[in-house]
């Protein structure tokens, strides 16, 4: 079976991410995944375990003192490494902020091709061959990098599926300082994890709140539906403008795109803009005031009513279920 | 100092946008053409930059076919100095490989300290053209920022990913994409746009810059999604949550 390398962003405390399920998934389907790695310490029992359990049959794990204030440079060296040592057929990467950036300087460093922002990819004779959803989910691309290897950014949250567990073997790499001028990272915020909340990308069921909700402290009625409906919390564009949550949450355009089963909208409009980033869940569920909002034109159920008096009445109905 | 900042020519997010369904390149011809938003927010960033410093330069650069000179033009009336435009029908169907090489080889001969871009088109939404773009040049990135501080000799700021956010820095030159954390752009005004005429603009074509023209990546096939349809409208007469709360039911969506 062919090599497919694939990068795992470990966080800087050494977590495995989210995205790395889907990313050995598909590396599973397309061949033999051999996971990239860096970090400031060889990696820990624990991680090899979690990046088994998730199909990386190899490890080829890159570590050293500058691993975590370097931006991006070893990630990008570490690859080249491993392309060099494995031959792959194709690099997987996921659309992260980091994650595109060590797709696209490895892709000029090795005159390989890129197929971008890709939710589906499979291997016909041979030939890998990506699906990309386009305009907000109205085009269905099949695209492929037909003369070179092919550098593939997965959107996060776009696979469900999970790669067979195995013991992986792992390969440590000592970590040499990158060519060059770098950028340096100089310290760290972590995002507050919500453990109790599933990520956005990739959730099932997505609860949104726009400018109606009229305030910060309002926006608890969003994030109190989703914890009924055990839903990720997004936002509208207007209501991470205001402040109401973070632009992580924003969905649409330029935000994150999902596919739930079940999308919220609690006092969106549903401009072309935010549609683009959900249009393609599965049902729509609207609550908004105005009965010529254009949010309506796509929910399969639309209520014309105040958020303030629904949401809270749903909440206790969907609490006294349990 | 001298900035380029990156600008690119889109389709409207405003209106349905189309691909051609003969080449799977977008249907310029479908939407009215605007200067992609964040690439504006790049251009205020580096206005800011010289309402601060006049002695700054502000250069722009984007690749496009000829329509693309209207959005230069306006990048002029908002206040930049000079204008680049990668102009070249063998370069109507480029690809990111081709588009990023494009773009670096025009920005070699351009001496710029600073190289501002977004972090991703409305259009294309790869993200991956300025790290491309970066390593051509041999340049630290710092992509997707919240915030930036543009000193002499150096560039820092704060990047924004899922996991937090994390204070970065780099000497210049330097490259840095921003994200809609930025300032929403500045309007051209009406000595802007008359001084606007008089700046230069300089046009290059693919053999000029000495790249090729063959893209890497093809379109295989491409398949429109039909349009979605509204489905039961409520209002809300006291039994809304009630009706919401059924209809979740029997969808099995609880
Ligand atoms: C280049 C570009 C990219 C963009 N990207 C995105 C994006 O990624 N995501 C995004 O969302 N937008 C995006 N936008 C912005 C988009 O055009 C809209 O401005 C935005 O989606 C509006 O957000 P909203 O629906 O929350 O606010 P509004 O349009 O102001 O709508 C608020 C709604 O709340 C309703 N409402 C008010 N009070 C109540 C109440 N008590 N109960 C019930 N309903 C109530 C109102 O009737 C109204 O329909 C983008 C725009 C551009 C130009």
């Amino acid at each position: 079976m062919q090599n497919v390398v694939v990068l795992i962003e470990l966080t800087h405390t050494g977590h495995v991410p989210a995205s790395a399920r889907g990313l050995l998934a598909v590396a599973t389907r397309l061949g033999t995944p051999v996971a990239v790695t860096v970090s400031e310490i060889p990696l820990e029992a624990s991680t090899v375990a979690a990046l088994g359990e998730l199909g990386a049959v190899t490890i080829h794990a890159a570590h050293g003192p500058s691993a975590h204030s370097i931006l991006v440079a070893h990630l990008v060296d570490a690859l080249d490494a491993a392309v060099t040592a494995h031959a792959p057929a194709a690099v997987l990467a996921a659309s992260s902020v980091d994650g595109r950036e060590a797709a696209g300087r490895l892709a000029v460093r090795t005159g390989a091709g890129v197929l971008v922002d890709v939710v589906d990819a499979h291997s016909i004779d041979g030939k890998i061959t990506t699906t990309h959803s386009v305009f907000g989910g109205n085009y269905t691309v099949h695209a492929a990098v037909p003369g070179a290897l092919p550098i593939i950014t997965l959107r996060s949250g776009a696979i469900d599926e999970q790669a067979p567990a195995v013991t992986p073997e792992v390969l440590n790499i000592e970590l040499a300082a990158p060519p060059g001028t770098v950028a340096t990272i100089d310290s760290y915020s972590d995002a507050p994890e919500n453990q109790a909340r599933p990520e956005l990308r990739g959730a099932a069921t997505v609860v949104s709140g726009g400018r109606g909700l009229g305030s910060a402290e309002n926006f608890v009625l969003v994030e109190q539906l989703a914890d009924a409906l055990g839903a990720a919390v997004g936002a509208s564009r207007a209501a991470v403008d205001a402040g109401f949550i973070s632009q992580t949450a924003q969905v649409g355009q330029t935000g994150v795109s999902v596919s739930p089963q079940l999308y919220v909208a609690l006092g969106i409009s549903g401009a072309i803009q935010h549609r683009a980033g959900m249009q393609t869940a599965k049902t729509i569920v609207a609550i908004n005031q105005d009965e010529d909002a254009p949010i309506f034109e796509i929910a399969d159920l639309g209520i014309v009513g105040d958020v303030f008096t629904v949401v809270p009445q749903a909440i206790e109905l969907l609490n006294a279920r349990r | 100092m001298k900035i380029v900042v990156l600008i690119k020519q889109v389709p409207d997010t405003a209106e349905e946008r189309r691909l051609d369904p003969g080449t799977g390149r977008v249907d310029r011809q479908a939407n009215d053409p605007v200067i992609d938003e964040i690439t504006e927010r790049a251009l205020e960033l580096a206005l800011s930059v010289k309402d601060k410093d006049k002695s700054t330069e502000v250069a722009v650069l984007a690749m496009g076919p000829e329509e693309t000179s209207k959005a230069i033009r306006k990048a002029l009336s908002m206040g930049a100095d000079s204008g680049i435009h990668i102009l070249d029908p063998a370069l109507a169907g480029a690809d990111i490989t081709l588009t990023a090489a494009a773009l670096a080889a025009a920005l070699k001969g351009a001496q710029a300290d600073l190289i501002i871009a977004g972090n991703e088109s409305t259009d294309g939404r790869a993200g991956i053209v300025p790290a491309m773009v970066a390593e051509h040049l041999g340049l630290p990135l710092l992509g997707a920022l919240a915030s930036a501080a543009i000193g002499a000799g150096t560039v820092s700021g704060e990047r924004l990913n899922d996991a937090g956010t994390q204070r970065v820095s780099a000497p210049l030159p330097a490259m840095l994409t921003v994200t809609e954390s930025f300032e929403e752009a500045r309007f051209p005004n009406f000595k802007g746009i008359m001084g606007a005429k008089r700046k230069p603009v300089t046009t290059l074509s693919a053999s000029g810059l000495g790249i090729a023209t063959e893209p890497l990546s093809t379109v295989i096939d491409l398949e429109q999604r039909p349009p979605r349809t509204a489905g039961r409208k409520i209002i809300d007469e006291g039994d809304a949550a009630a009706q919401l709360v059924d209809f979740l039911v029997t969808q099995r969506l609880i």
